[in-house]
């Protein structure tokens, strides 16, 4: 199945939650709504055509001037089929859940774990949503998000003195 | 009761020894054992909590993120190029590797052709890279098992290789010999030389590795059967390169998607059955004889020519030009102060290095520098199965499982 097939059936079972099918550079890039996301990824995992058997990464990106901050990015392989989708949806700031995918790849539980760490977004029905790389006790926020200062925070920056350049 | 915890179980003497009887009742609970972040078995900062019940693994929780220092956030504040050397203290252990994945990555999102012999150049680098790894593997794993004779053979050999990767490019670890669009420098005939006789030389040496362990009976018994993971699990965690064939699924992206020179080269993938320790480690012996057969292949086939593409926007001029041409000073000074211009889009790119596959899914909103830089790191997807994976197992093999993943922190914690 060709990419361009791939999505037009993804289109046709989905009609109500695909947004868009964007194919560049010979990957497929496919963003549904956030209610559906969790049957769109059941489907991609079970229908045979499909045959998602292999999750490669759950990522983030931040837009902080969109009005739906957060894109998750999930990618699959087939190792049967040979092909490669990029699953993706929207969250806003203000209701940062997605559902997990849990359930579905095992392997997703480390993976999500990173996007909550990293970027802050909550994913629903996560085994154990905990911070993975940075400490249980971290308390200064989500690093990957735009928001955040290259250098992080630190103890420096509590100091009144130094004005915010040379923070 | 007084015991409410749910953890906390009573057993009784078994009444079919009543010499036992004389005995008080025995009770037992479940034990907690910090493992690391300081281990020499570890394999660097790697820290697990293990619960015990008696010597066997009930639950066992990794702590990651001791070597975590943001590279995924440094790479946004700087162009394409600056990135390179950051790749290089990914997995420290296989830095040709790394580069090589990440210049991929890029070229894919600036739809770059390499020329052919920096194509063949790259094969033969990344394959001796993963000869290297391999090495470091097999050593680390058999000391970490008991067997140190391995571990000083492995390195016997692995220092001639660090020493021609000196030759090749002035470093042994932190290479960064690979460039966005080709390499930075050709073979020397001196080179060509030394990697011949190392390949005359190498294959004896792996059946001298092999003949300590294979019939080692402490070997095999610590890992033949040890951490078994079926291939529908393996597939569904994720799981890449020889940890994921072990199962037997056949998924190596130099065959399922063929890059550089890998599709004109014959070589098979070996795959395991059981999807035990052992069969991991006899994927990686096989394949130090598969990497040897590619590097043969392409130094016969490999024809002069370029090294570099010539695409000026984006690839650096050759370093004699820069020296004594203006236009080439120029051109490299804005390659490394602005960047290149990379048009919007996102592309997602997978290497198959000696550890998995290691990916970069990149996020360009145009402009010099990436918006969204993440590393698909194969060691800390294979963490994530651990605690599956060690389950029931003894205490002493929790080092043997983080092990046949081939773990090194550097790439886990990023």
């Amino acid at each position: 199945m060709s990419l361009q097939q791939l999505a037009n059936r993804l289109q046709e079972s989905f009609a109500s939650g695909f947004v868009k099918a964007v194919e560049w550079r010979g990957d497929l890039a496919v963003t549904v709504t956030r209610d559906r996301l969790h049957e769109v990824a059941q489907f991609l995992h079970d229908d045979p055509a499909m045959d998602f058997d292999y999750i490669v990464h759950v990522s983030s990106v931040d837009w902080p001037d969109d009005e739906e901050r957060f894109e998750v990015v999930y990618e699959f392989y087939s190792i049967k089929k040979h092909h490669r989708i990029r699953l993706k949806t929207r969250v806003p700031e203000s209701d940062c859940i997605a559902d997990s995918l849990t359930d579905i790849w095992k392997g997703a539980d480390f993976m999500e774990r990173e996007v909550y760490d990293m970027m802050g977004i909550r994913f629903r029905h996560h085994p154990d949503l905990r911070r993975i790389l940075l400490p249980d006790d971290y308390t200064e926020g989500y690093p990957l998000r735009k928001d955040f200062p290259l250098r992080g925070r630190g103890w420096r920056d509590t100091f009144e003195f130094l004005d915010e350049t040379a923070r | 009761m007084a015991m409410e915890d749910q953890r906390t179980t009573v057993y009784k003497i078994d009444p079919a020894h009543p010499e036992s009887e004389t005995l008080p009742t025995l009770r037992s609970e479940e034990l907690l054992l910090n493992m690391g972040p300081q281990h020499p078995a570890t394999h660097g900062v790697l820290k697990v909590i293990l619960e015990l019940e008696g010597e066997r693994l009930v639950k066992s929780t990794p702590v990651l993120g001791y070597l975590h220092r943001g590279v995924e956030k440094l790479a946004e504040d700087g162009t394409y190029h600056q990135f390179i050397p950051h790749t290089d203290r990914l997995d420290y252990v296989c830095a040709m590797y790394n580069n090589f994945a990440y210049c991929r990555a890029v070229e894919k999102l600036m739809n770059i052709t390499v020329p052919d012999r920096a194509e063949y150049l790259r094969t033969i680098v990344a394959e001796i890279q993963r000869i290297i790894g391999h090495q470091f593997w097999l050593g680390t794993q058999a000391l970490d098992i008991g067997a140190m004779g391995v571990f000083f053979y492995c390195f016997r050999d692995r220092e001639i290789l660090m020493d021609w990767f000196d030759e090749l490019c002035g470093a042994r670890l932190t290479t960064s010999w690979y460039r966005i669009g080709g390499v930075e420098r050709d073979f020397t005939p001196s080179l060509i030389e030394k990697l011949k006789q190392f390949l005359d030389y190498f294959p004896p040496k792996i059946d001298e590795y092999v003949v300590f362990l294979e019939k080692n009976r402490i070997w095999l018994g610590r890992t033949k059967g040890v951490a078994i993971i079926s291939a529908e699990d393996a597939v569904s965690f994720g799981l890449s390169g020889p940890t994921l064939r072990g199962s037997g699924v056949d998924y190596d992206l130099r065959k399922a998607e063929p890059y550089s020179a890998y599709s004109k080269c014959e070589f098979s993938v070996p795959l395991g059955k059981n999807g035990d320790t052992y069969d991991r480690y006899w994927i990686r012996v096989q394949e130090l004889y598969e990497s040897i057969k590619i590097v043969r292949q392409c130094l016969e086939q490999m024809q002069e020519g370029p090294i570099m593409a010539d695409v000026p926007s984006v690839t650096l001029p050759p370093k004699q030009r820069v020296f004594t041409n203006l236009e080439s000073m120029i051109q490299q000074f804005k390659l490394f102060s602005q960047g290149f211009d990379a048009p919007p889009g996102e592309i997602y790119c997978g290497t198959e290095a000696h550890k998995g596959e290691l990916g970069f899914y990149i996020v360009s909103t145009g402009g010099g520098k990436p918006y969204r830089l993440k590393i698909r790191a194969p060691s800390f997807i294979h963490m994530g199965a651990f605690d599956h994976m060690s389950r029931g197992y003894m205490i002493s093999d929790a080092v043997t499982i983080f092990g046949t993943y081939d773990i090194v922190m550097g790439e886990c914690d990023r």
